[in-house]
């Protein structure tokens, strides 16, 4: 995973459920470009491809609430997302982009300064968030979690795991 | 010190800790591993790390709920791959695409006892706390996860009372109740939370309560309870294989709640969730008399043998309206075996309902798609955009009440004319 994740953001409001991240019909794919040529296609059917021009995707409050589906985080990963800044995420979608090896960010103050296509620049490392003049900080992950992020993902901490056993 | 609440003292339990805290990260060792139609995902997870052993397969229940029958060669590949790591693995607690929705076939089977801890690939997995067991749901991954190592890593929530008075009027069921908490408090009300539900639960049926727990979900928590009691004493003896695994795992009387909420169930009406989000709900009068193309009467959260019990009444002897396709889709084998001894089903059939095979169904979008343009109402618990097909249909969501007088009627209609 990388430190420093710099790029373009896009916007989204609260309550981004994962019915329209991904729609159910869809996930009897686990494969990250598949997911991702559906990516928000409920929102519009240009979404999945006018995603691909942003690195971080920037919403409010609750982001990937509803179904525990993973494939919420594997599509916005597919579609070449770094990382996503929300307000706050729902439980289930925060778990699963850890475990898919998705840096999520809550960072409540981020959200009403940023505009789409706002160049954005996050230090994971540092826990600092650049946008413009201004500077944010936000949580760390706590270190069990955070290890699991470092190595790509739940995947990759329990080949390592078995490794080592 | 301090006494503790339910999820406290279950996730202490289980991660072999005297007391937890909330806020405290713990390893916890779930009891129950549920996985559905998605453990073939976790089972080419357990290949790419190349694990070869499960922790305890005995701790594993996988259920082919959705999309099943298979609808496609993919489906039916995918439906192979849970059977055959189901016979490789010993997994005794294997049931196939004709047993219903994992949920309520692994309560009506006997694998949730009160106390134990659950997770599974289904956010709904919050309605193991109608037995008084706390549910959460996780990803496939993770799934593959607490397969191999038979731990996870979980935060202790802070927990919400709602202490609730009062009884419903004729026409008004624990779906209006949910329906309203949901509209109040909001879909992140209660993010990350335990919520307990006490006083007038006492009163209500586990069918009443697997609604409750199961639509807390969609106010963000973590696993929700009604207390175990005779209700769930009753509904468990002769299920649990051991009797001895009824336990009960009650919230101590000086137990620290983040919030508590009280609700007269006497002044609830009948609620509808409007589209595309549960939060958005209305009382019947604000929404009476919308056009409805597709009625629903399906999922983990309202096809129980009550809930089937509860629309016939209101249709035996009557019909459904000719503009609305009536969809029946038991919410498992034992309750359709149930409708079809006592009468229900042929009231619902006279009625004008088709019944599908038990299991997700139109919910997960399997069967029952809906048109641009097109409404449903559904007793499911989530009426999101485009979940049921075309972006440009509308789902409402109801109790099977509502449900039955708006199929009657063509139009969203208040139940309480046929009490």
């Amino acid at each position: 995973m990388e430190s420093v994740i710099q790029g373009r953001a896009v916007k989204f409001g609260d309550n981004i459920n994962s019915d329209i991240i991904i729609p159910g019909r869809y996930l009897i794919y686990i494969d990250a470009q598949k997911l991702s040529e559906h990516a928000f296609e409920v929102l519009g059917k240009e979404y999945p491809a006018k995603l691909r021009n942003f690195q971080i995707l920037v919403a409010g409050r609750n982001f990937g609430c509803g179904s525990a589906r993973e494939q919420a985080a594997t599509a916005i990963q597919g579609v070449g997302i770094k990382a996503v800044v929300a307000c706050s995420f729902a439980r289930t979608f925060y778990r699963n982009a850890i475990n898919d090896g998705l840096p999520i960010i809550e960072c409540p103050d981020l959200y009403p300064e940023v505009q789409e296509g706002d160049e954005v620049k996050i230090d994971l490392a540092a826990s600092a968030i650049q946008h413009g003049a201004k500077e944010y900080s936000f949580p760390q992950l706590p270190d069990s979690v955070r290890k699991i992020l470092e190595l790509g993902g739940l995947a990759a901490y329990l080949k390592a795991q078995l490794a080592q056993a | 010190m301090a006494g503790h609440t339910i999820a406290e003292k279950i996730l202490a339990a289980k991660s072999g800790k005297s007391e937890v805290t909330p806020g405290q990260i713990v390893e916890a060792y779930p009891d129950l591993v549920m996985s559905h139609t998605a453990t073939w995902r976790s089972v080419s997870v357990m290949e790419k790390v190349g694990a070869t052993k499960l922790y305890d397969p005995d701790r594993l229940a996988v259920v082919l709920d959705h999309i099943a029958p298979a609808k496609s060669e993919k489906n039916a590949s995918d439906h192979q791959a849970c059977r055959k790591f189901a016979t490789k693995f010993g997994i005794t607690k294997f049931y196939d695409v004709d047993a219903g929705i994992a949920h309520l076939v692994l309560m009506e089977a006997g694998h949730v006892a009160p106390g134990d801890l659950i997770v599974g690939t289904d956010s709904h997995c919050t309605i193991y706390g109608s037995l008084g067991a706390l549910g959460t749901g996780i990803g496939y991954t993770e799934v593959a996860s607490v397969w191999i190592t038979g731990k996870l890593w979980m935060k202790v929530p802070e927990s919400f009372k709602v202490s609730l008075s009062g009884a419903f009027s004729p026409g008004v069921y624990s779906k209006d109740l949910m329906l309203h908490l949901i509209g109040n408090l909001g879909a992140d009300g209660a993010s990350y939370k335990s919520v307990e539900f006490y006083g007038a639960a006492a009163g209500l049926s586990v069918s009443e309560r697997m609604t409750m727990t199961n639509l807390a979900m969609e106010m963000g928590v973590k696993c929700a309870f009604v207390p175990p009691d005779a209700h769930t004493e009753g509904y468990l003896h002769g299920r649990l294989e051991d009797p001895a695994r009824y336990r009960p795992v009650l919230a101590d009387a000086d137990a620290v709640y983040e919030r508590e909420i009280d609700v007269d169930l006497g002044t609830l009406e009948p609620m509808v969730a409007c589209p595309h989000e549960v939060q958005n709900t209305k009382p019947i009068g604000q929404v009476k008399g919308t056009r409805i193309d597709q009625a629903f009467l399906g999922s983990c959260a309202n096809a129980k043998y009550e809930d089937l019990v509860v629309a016939a009444r209101i249709l035996k002897g009557r019909h459904v309206h000719p503009g609305v396709r009536f969809i029946i889709t038991p919410g498992s084998k034992n309750i359709m075996l149930e409708a079809a001894k006592t009468g229900v089903l042929e009231t619902l059939l006279e009625s004008g309902g088709m019944f599908t095979n038990p299991g997700c169904g139109a919910c997960a979008g399997d069967g029952g798609v809906m048109a641009d343009g097109e409404v449903c109402l559904s007793t499911a618990n989530r009426n999101f955009l485009g979940r049921m097909g075309s972006s440009k249909a509308e789902i409402y969501l109801s109790s099977p009440a509502t449900l039955a007088a708006s199929a009657i009627k063509g139009c969203i209609s208040d139940p309480r004319e046929f009490y």
